[in-house]
């Protein structure tokens, strides 16, 4: 065998079965439609339609696919207010996400920085982060929502408006993204060596060019790693904090779908969500390579 | 007036239980102009002493004068070179030479310090390589920017930890001869920390010879009369050469002798007999176990009456 189809085997054929490995389970799994025609006591024909199967209500592969084309084939179709399109909603939750993920950077950076740098605050703080790290994201949106009970931002140069379920979703998102940044920060500028820190004091550096020649550029591979985990959380939480918000996006969507008793459309949500968040991970790790030191 | 005083310095480290002293009653003073090395074993206290000089660790007891003043923490009137480079990573050649002139010499122009810079990239034959950055050059190219920022401070005195130390036997004659040439160009003072008493000879005025630690001290120094320029070749069969270096050897492994104490220890025999080899050998389990004597209860011996 050369070594051409081996690569090819690597990278194509073994994920392949991979997914048919998967679709054959789920196809097993799901339910299927079974017409039985019955007579009933009066003699007639009665033709009863009926789903059986282990999870009978669990649409199989080809339902979904059959269900979803229109979605895939016209992403952007605004069909209702309910129904905009499935990428237009990825689109929607992808503007809540950067703004909940820049918030928890603008925060999480500079909390990290301190608990690198001074074991006070260190030791002060720490326990807190650890306490409230393991929090889900259900539990910070209510917080949230009392937190900004009644509050309103109208930015009128940018035509945006935000209300108190806007405040309570970029809230749950910076909280619960920040945790990764803060702790990768942290460990990044306590693993700085020595020899750094001796160049900074032998030429008598200032604490702020310390803080931007020498810290900064010695924490950034860190800082990145940790950039990199929290945009997955913030991904992560979107479809909670739309769940319970309502927002229009691609997480209410699912949930709404669900109520609308159309199980294919969660399975095509469920699909999007984590090609999207694969795509950001893998934006983000090209961004984290280039900030790579030696 | 000599240029550093150092006097009855003591520096240990640890809590007040544990304690260990590293170095202790160190007295040097060097002068305007002068070469000096200081050879000593591995882990004699060679960096704690260069980190006392440089200021960046206090002495417990003793005064250390640079220029007739106390000194008081690190500055950039001594230039040092460490024995791991300690260049920033994400900085060119350039850049880092350019962190430490810009820091140190604000008031110049930015046409000066950049012509000041690139001298300093020049003295060390390093033009070519002066947009790379540290991962990108080799241990010896390293160490040369290392030397390079630290001149390019104009220094009252130039530091060396072991800064060859980590190099092959090769680019570590070079850059010896390098040191050699640029510190002889301008006289500059220099305190060399080896633990190479060949280097020390080949470079030095005068050797120091560190004893071991802990409680590590400073021996008497020993004048270097080879004159100058010291040619690596003719060195070795230089007599001046050969008296110097059993000096230093000798001072050293006597004082390491002074201290060794006699400790009586208890010898535990191995307790182990021979294999059994008509014993079958097997994958599973462990029949061929090691044999103890302490284990052993009874012995068949087969004695022919």
């Amino acid at each position: 065998m050369n070594e051409n189809l081996l690569k090819k085997i690597d990278w194509l054929i073994l994920p392949t079965i991979g997914v048919v490995f998967c679709v054959l389970i789920w196809s097993l799994i799901a339910g299927k439609e079974v017409r039985r025609e019955t007579t009933d006591e009066f003699g007639d024909k009665v033709t009863k339609v009926q789903r059986v199967g282990v999870s009978a209500d669990l649409p199989s592969p080809a339902e979904t696919w059959n269900k979803s084309k229109p979605y895939i084939l016209q992403p952007f179709a605004k069909r209702g207010e309910l129904d905009q399109g499935i990428l237009s909603f990825t689109w929607l939750s992808l503007k809540l996400v950067a703004q909940g993920y820049f918030l928890a950077l603008l925060v999480g950076t500079p909390i990290g920085f301190f608990l690198g740098l001074s074991k006070t605050f260190s030791k002060m703080f720490d326990p807190i982060f650890q306490v409230l790290r393991p929090v889900s994201p259900l539990a910070w949106l209510p917080l949230g929502m009392v937190l900004f009970l009644g509050a309103k931002l109208t930015i009128p140069g940018l035509g945006l408006t935000y209300s108190a379920s806007d405040f309570a979703a970029i809230f749950t998102i910076a909280v619960c993204s920040m945790w990764p940044t803060v702790l990768n920060t942290a460990v990044g500028v306590r693993a700085i060596p020595q020899d750094y820190l001796n160049v900074a004091k032998v030429l008598k550096l200032s604490k702020t060019k310390t803080l931007f020649k020498v810290l900064l550029p010695a924490t950034l591979p860190y800082m990145f790693t940790g950039f990199r985990l929290s945009l997955g959380i913030a991904w992560l939480v979107i479809v909670a904090a739309e769940m319970l918000t309502g927002k229009p996006g691609v997480g209410g969507f699912l949930w709404q779908q669900y109520n609308a008793l159309s199980y294919s459309h969660i399975i095509l949500c469920i699909l999007t969500i984590g090609i999207v968040g694969f795509l950001l991970d893998r934006l983000m790790s090209i961004v984290e390579a280039q900030f790579k030191t030696a | 007036m000599a240029l550093l005083q150092v006097k009855n310095v003591s520096k240990g480290f640890g809590p007040k239980l544990r304690r260990t002293e590293v170095l202790e009653d160190i007295t040097l003073e060097i002068e305007r102009g002068e070469f000096v090395a200081i050879v000593g074993y591995s882990g004699a206290g060679k960096t704690t002493l260069m980190s006392l000089l440089a200021g960046l660790i206090k002495p417990d007891s003793g005064s250390i004068e640079l220029g007739g003043r106390e000194m008081r923490g690190p500055g950039p009137d001594r230039g040092i070179v460490f024995q791991n480079y300690s260049l920033l990573p994400w900085l060119t050649v350039y850049e880092n030479i350019a962190l430490a002139v810009d820091q140190v010499f604000p008031q110049w122009t930015p046409v000066q310090r950049r012509e000041h810079i690139d001298k300093q990239i020049a003295t060390v034959n390093l033009t070519p390589a002066r947009g790379k950055v540290p991962s990108e050059l080799s241990g010896g190219m390293r160490q040369r920017v290392s030397v390079a920022r630290a001149l390019a401070l104009n220094p009252d005195i130039l530091l060396l930890d072991e800064p060859l130390s980590a190099l092959d036997a090769l680019t570590r004659a070079n850059l010896q001869d390098e040191i050699n040439r640029i510190c002889q160009e301008d006289r500059k003072t220099v305190i060399l920390i080896t633990n190479d008493p060949d280097e020390a000879i080949l470079l030095a005025d005068r050797v120091i010879p560190l004893t071991a630690g802990p409680r590590a001290t400073l021996g008497p120094s020993i004048p270097v009369t080879i004159p100058r320029p010291r040619s690596r070749t003719l060195i070795n069969e230089s007599y001046d050469f050969k008296q110097t270096r059993n000096e230093v050897i000798d001072y050293l492994l006597m004082a390491t002798d002074k201290r060794q104490v006699a400790v009586s220890k208890r010898l535990v025999l191995p307790d182990l007999l021979p294999e059994d080899l008509n014993e079958p050998r097997s994958l599973i389990g462990t029949k061929r176990r090691p044999r103890r004597r302490s284990e052993q209860r009874r012995e068949t011996v087969e004695v022919t009456v």
